[in-house]
């Protein structure tokens, strides 16, 4: 996914002089197409990221359209001030790329994990939300990313994630894609946990179950007119999520079905439990722990709807 | 050098806004006192000797930038920027009221000609400084970006951040003035947090720097037009006093946050009128 995300802003760049690629002194090589235009549009800001948040605002205000790219802890929590003050509440086309979201970086330790990303973003005024389930979505976010006037935040995965999704002409931020279509359930996924999604539904289709997938690329602003019919329609919503349950797209969602009168679905929620992780493993192994699994989330489902 | 009579009016200016500082703080009970009257001398030169700006042109893209980066020092940048005239007089006159975009930091740019960024927070105003200045560069522009810092403020990590990444950038257009009153909101700069020496700091991150007397007019034209030709960015140590032109102010830490009675507020306009 960083690969795709590299290459998409070198073609972006390409096409707009207005584009600057900030690196928080990572993504070694990442960036040597870009650098290589050599016109001074690429800075490694190094291992400074409140610094580096505050300069892609003065860049901002000067008319550019600054993207930071760095681990996402660190350019979300590190540096949460500047992106409040600086970039929202000025309100500025800043685009802020957290890489290794959620437990991508599982075996790094949970300095290096991020279930938190989404709901300190998603707080902000004027902040756009947005975690792509694959490079695919994850061309389109920037792209449209760079169409606002306002700052975003695109939460990203690693590399060699699974693709799925195909280009979409009619790709819009705030719109949901409809995956898989379904009858008895819907699950709604939101970035890289994706093919997880879809292999809750497959297990759920060998017992005769038809869930609808929909993949949330968009946690704010939020497909309220999606949430409104899947939440009239099916008797159970699954919001499944590599992320705290406090706070994020389920966060969100419950959030949303305060201000509705009574709906037909009931919310369940999957993602990170309230706690850190402090035993390491792979991605896998961390999303076993918190029951991020197809099979877990099957049974679960099953368990209401029989 | 400044002509003897700019000089002058230099000086009136900065006596002026001074008096109305202390009476808006009077009457609108707006704090940081203290701060606005260390920094004034500053913002004078700044904005009627120093910046190539437009009052009637706030959004000129070749303008210089000016970030008041001790953001509570805004009660002094609203006066100089009615006086210069980025707006009427007479916007002044819903001060702190409710709904007023005037109150003791600086709104964002939107809200407020001649505002180039909302400043508050401490630590922010550098490094939005430095991303202004390297648009320059990117864009192939020619404006110099001034970033105005408390002493306090230099407690703040991101200040040094900023001061490592525009040396290493050789951010020519870029000035740093540090007002150095000697005090933060609860004591003794020196004594909250080592900060000296603060020139040999900026020094020692790469910078130009220099010590001057902060009240100084023709010291303060000085290094505002002195051309910077090595490439390095230019720190001003620019010693100060904190609460200056008035006696019972000066250097007394109570006026960070103090409102002056109506006595104190005739006591300190008739010392400013008769020093005229």
């Amino acid at each position: 996914m960083r690969n795709a995300f590299a290459d998409e802003a070198t073609q972006l760049g390409d096409a707009d002089p207005r584009i600057v690629l900030l690196s928080g002194d990572i993504g070694n090589q990442l960036f040597d197409r870009f650098k290589s235009k050599k016109d001074g549009r690429f800075f490694n800001c190094g291992i400074a990221e409140a610094n580096m948040m505050g300069v892609a605002a003065g860049m901002a205000l000067s008319g550019l359209r600054p993207i930071i790219y760095t681990i996402a802890p660190f350019t979300t929590s590190r540096c949460y001030e500047q992106i409040r003050d600086d970039v929202c509440c000025h309100n500025l086309p800043v685009i802020i790329v957290g890489t290794g979201s959620g437990l991508s970086y599982a075996e790094l330790g949970p300095t290096h994990h991020s279930c938190e990303d989404l709901a300190i973003m998603r707080v902000l005024p004027n902040m756009t939300v947005l975690a792509p389930a694959d490079e695919v979505e994850l061309r389109q976010c920037l792209r449209a990313a760079l169409k606002l006037s306002e700052p975003a935040y695109i939460r990203i995965g690693k590399k060699d994630e699974e693709i799925i999704q195909k280009k979409d002409e009619n790709f819009e931020i705030g719109r949901s894609i409809t995956v898989r279509e379904g009858s008895d359930t819907c699950l709604i996924g939101t970035g890289t946990i994706l093919p997880v999604v879809l292999g809750a539904a497959d297990a759920l289709a060998v017992q005769g179950v038809a869930a609808r997938v929909e993949s949330f690329h968009t946690i704010k602003p939020l497909d309220e007119k999606t949430l409104a019919d899947v939440f009239s329609r099916y008797p159970v919503v699954a919001v499944i999520e590599e992320h705290s349950r406090i706070g994020g797209l389920g966060g969100s969602i419950a959030e949303w079905l305060t201000k509705q009168d009574r709906m037909n679905g009931r919310l369940i929620s999957f993602g990170t439990d309230d706690s850190f992780m402090h035993k390491i493993g792979t991605q896998d192994y961390a999303r076993a722990r918190y029951g991020l699994t197809s099979e877990n989330i099957a049974c679960q489902v099953m368990a209401i709807i029989a | 050098m400044v002509p003897e009579l700019r000089l002058g009016t230099l000086r009136d200016i900065a006596r002026e806004a001074r008096i109305r500082i202390i009476t808006n703080s009077h009457k609108t009970h707006t704090p940081h006192l203290g701060s606005c009257l260390s920094c004034v001398d500053i913002l004078v030169a700044a904005y009627f000797n120093g910046l190539r700006i437009d009052p009637k042109k706030p959004k000129d893209p070749e303008r210089d930038r000016f970030i008041l980066s001790k953001g509570h020092g805004a009660a002094a940048l609203f006066q100089i920027l009615a006086m210069k005239g980025f707006y009427p007089e007479s916007a002044l006159e819903s001060y702190g009221q409710n709904g007023s975009v005037f109150a003791e930091h600086p709104p964002i740019p939107d809200h407020l000609p001649g505002i180039e960024a909302a400043t508050g927070s401490l630590g922010h105003g550098l490094p939005i400084a430095l991303g202004m200045a390297l648009a320059a560069r990117i864009r192939k522009q020619r404006y110099n970006v001034i970033a105005l810092l408390g002493d306090g403020e230099c407690n703040e990590g991101s200040v040094w951040e900023a001061a490592m990444m525009a040396a290493a950038q050789r951010v020519a257009n870029l000035m740093v003035i540090v007002d150095f009153n000697k005090w933060q909101a609860t004591g003794r700069s020196e004594e909250v947090l080592e900060l000296t020496p603060l020139a040999d700091k900026w020094r020692a991150f790469g910078w130009n720097a220099r010590e001057i007397d902060g009240h100084d007019m023709v010291q303060l034209a000085d290094v505002l037009f002195k051309k910077n030709s090595d490439g390095k960015p230019v720190a001003v140590i620019a010693h100060t006093v904190k609460g200056k032109g008035v006696s019972f102010m000066e250097d007394d830490n109570n006026w960070h946050y103090r409102i002056p009675s109506k006595e104190e507020l005739d006591a300190a306009c008739h010392e400013l009128e008769i020093g005229a």
